[in-house]
């Protein structure tokens, strides 16, 4: 007998899309480490406010350009305070990758140098590694990777022997791995690097969605997360940074809104957050997040990570019945976010995300924008199941039998 | 039976023809399909104009591993000059399966690294 789903959040009624068919079969959806899906509250809001309070933001004094400045001022203010944060280091960017390259532009030109190193890990997505290869590149910095063990792990004592060589000014990793689904200890490695008297920046796109994130209690120098993973719409991400260092940051855009004077040679730049946040903004994207963080405390986060995790602990208890299958990562649910990425002997994992289509199962299949861990683990890709708050137990049960099914095509 | 996966697919997926690597070789291709990572490299010998044996190697899904095997028995013995001309349609008729866009590159990757082998052309087969 697989064990009880100790919870189940049920809510997935309000996700308007599971009332679509495909070939007159429901839609199992299991990919949410690449895109939420939405509930109705987030499109209701966004179109109402396309529909109804839409001018552009901090430039109009009409009554309809007030209310979209106060929609737009609100939404900021929730955001923040979901993670924690305040309104005013709290930027508005196209996604995490943008939240990162601002860093990487902003700070990392004006204090990465010859002689200095960038430390990142070997779990990394592409987006929180290029910029740094990048940087490191251009300012004739090095480039380091913290090691990830055979439970897909981190070592805190890798990290001190990194940070004792003296030469670590920035160390960027993500809170939780999108192919392992490893929770990094955040706060046991910040509390170092700052010791050390480095930076740290924690890409938190597959963490923000589905736990309790309190950026105090973290204690990082940037954090950065993505609204379309969140129950948000796609086109806006966020980036939290230290007050006093974003004060002294130079702007990553340059154009419209992030002025305070323009003179024919010369320009002075507005106050935070607005310094970074160049052009019109996501407008109606920041209302939408804001409903979405609104969502996603009425069911309480730690309501959130308690179904997501009982639901993974699930998923490798019935994953472990298909033969041939190899998880990787961490072997226990705890250690883990929502996301289980796995190999199967003698099916190519493109194969593998095909067959399960066949069941009506949406799956990931490829290197998930992580070569190198890819190089480490010695695969060449994996599939990837990933939950969200309107998966239940039924859902995993699609993907075991799909993955069965796929077994007797392939003749195994 | 099975659209996509059918039998004779599933063959030269699990026992593919001319897979492996040849040396000495004359001409040499590796190609990489960004969405997965997949890889493909081949080895060419020529003689008279002709592709004389030729090998592929690297690792797939079943519908570029089956492409590969399958069109390494076609190539063998083709004139260089007509390797150039080889299109997308051929690759996919010789396959002899429906595939869907997202699918099209893995059964396109080992045509893309022969031609840039013999061409020097490393664009996608059209």
């Amino acid at each position: 007998m697989p064990p009880v789903v100790e919870s189940s959040l049920a809510v997935k009624a309000d996700f308007p899309i599971f009332a679509r068919r495909f070939g007159g079969r429901e839609l199992i959806y299991l990919d949410s480490g690449a895109t939420s899906q939405k509930p109705q509250a987030v499109i209701d809001a966004q179109a109402e406010h396309l529909r109804s309070h839409n001018a552009n933001v901090h430039r109009g004094v009409y009554a309809l350009a007030q209310e979209a400045d106060s929609a737009y001022d609100a939404a900021r203010r929730k955001i923040a305070a979901f993670v924690g944060g305040q309104p005013q280091t709290t930027i508005f960017t196209k996604n995490v990758t943008e939240a990162i390259n601002l860093v990487a532009y902003s700070w990392g030109r004006a204090n990465i140098g010859p002689g200095d190193a960038v430390l990142i890990t070997q779990m990394e997505h592409h987006a929180n590694l290029v910029p740094w290869q990048v940087l490191c590149r251009e300012r004739s910095a090095e480039l380091r990777y913290l090691e990830v063990d055979e439970r897909g792990e981190l070592s805190l004592e890798a990290l001190a022997r990194e940070l004792a060589r003296g030469d670590v000014k920035l160390v960027a990793f993500a809170h939780v791995s999108n192919v392992l689904g490893t929770i990094n200890p955040v706060a046991e490695m910040t509390a170092r690097i700052r010791a050390a008297g480095a930076l740290s920046l924690v890409d938190g796109a597959q963490a923000v969605p589905q736990m309790p994130v309190d950026l105090q209690a973290l204690g990082a120098d940037f954090y950065g997360w993505t609204g379309h993973k969140a129950l948000g719409p796609t086109g806006i991400g966020v980036l939290h940074g230290r007050e006093e260092l974003l004060e002294r940051m130079e702007p990553f855009l340059t154009g419209g809104d992030m002025i305070a004077s323009v003179d024919l040679q010369s320009v002075s730049w507005n106050e935070l957050p607005y310094k970074f946040e160049a052009g019109t903004p996501p407008i109606a994207e920041a209302v939408g997040l804001g409903v979405a963080v609104d969502y996603l405390s009425a069911l309480g986060m730690e309501q959130v990570r308690t179904h997501e995790r009982s639901l993974t602990a699930y998923m490798l208890e019935r994953l472990g019945e298909v033969p041939g299958l190899r998880v990787v990562g961490p072997p226990e649910a705890e250690r883990r976010g929502g996301l289980v990425s796995f190999t199967v002997e003698g099916i190519h994992p493109h194969d593998v995300a095909e067959l399960a289509n066949r069941g009506g199962v949406c799956i990931r299949a490829g290197h998930h924008c992580a070569q190198p861990l890819m190089r480490c683990l010695g695969v060449g890709a994996t599939a990837r199941a990933s939950v969200g708050v309107y998966n239940d137990a039924a859902d995993i049960d699609a993907l075991v039998d799909a993955l069965q099914a796929g077994r007797e095509v392939f003749g195994l | 039976m099975d659209d996509l996966y059918r039998d004779y697919i599933l063959e030269h997926y699990k026992r593919p023809h001319n897979f492996g690597e040849l040396d000495p070789h004359d001409l040499e291709g590796l190609e990489h399909n960004p969405l997965c990572g997949d890889e493909l490299g081949v080895h060419i010998r020529v003689k008279d104009g002709r592709i004389e044996d030729l090998r592929f190697h690297g690792h797939g899904c079943a519908i570029s591993q089956a492409s590969a095997s399958i069109a390494s028995e076609e190539l063998k013995g083709m004139e260089l000059d007509d390797v150039g001309k080889l299109d997308a349609d051929w690759m996919i008729e010789l396959l002899g399966i429906p595939v869907s866009a997202t699918r099209r590159k893995c059964a396109l990757l080992n045509l893309k690294a022969v031609r840039g082998a013999v061409t020097g052309d490393n664009a996608w087969p059209s």
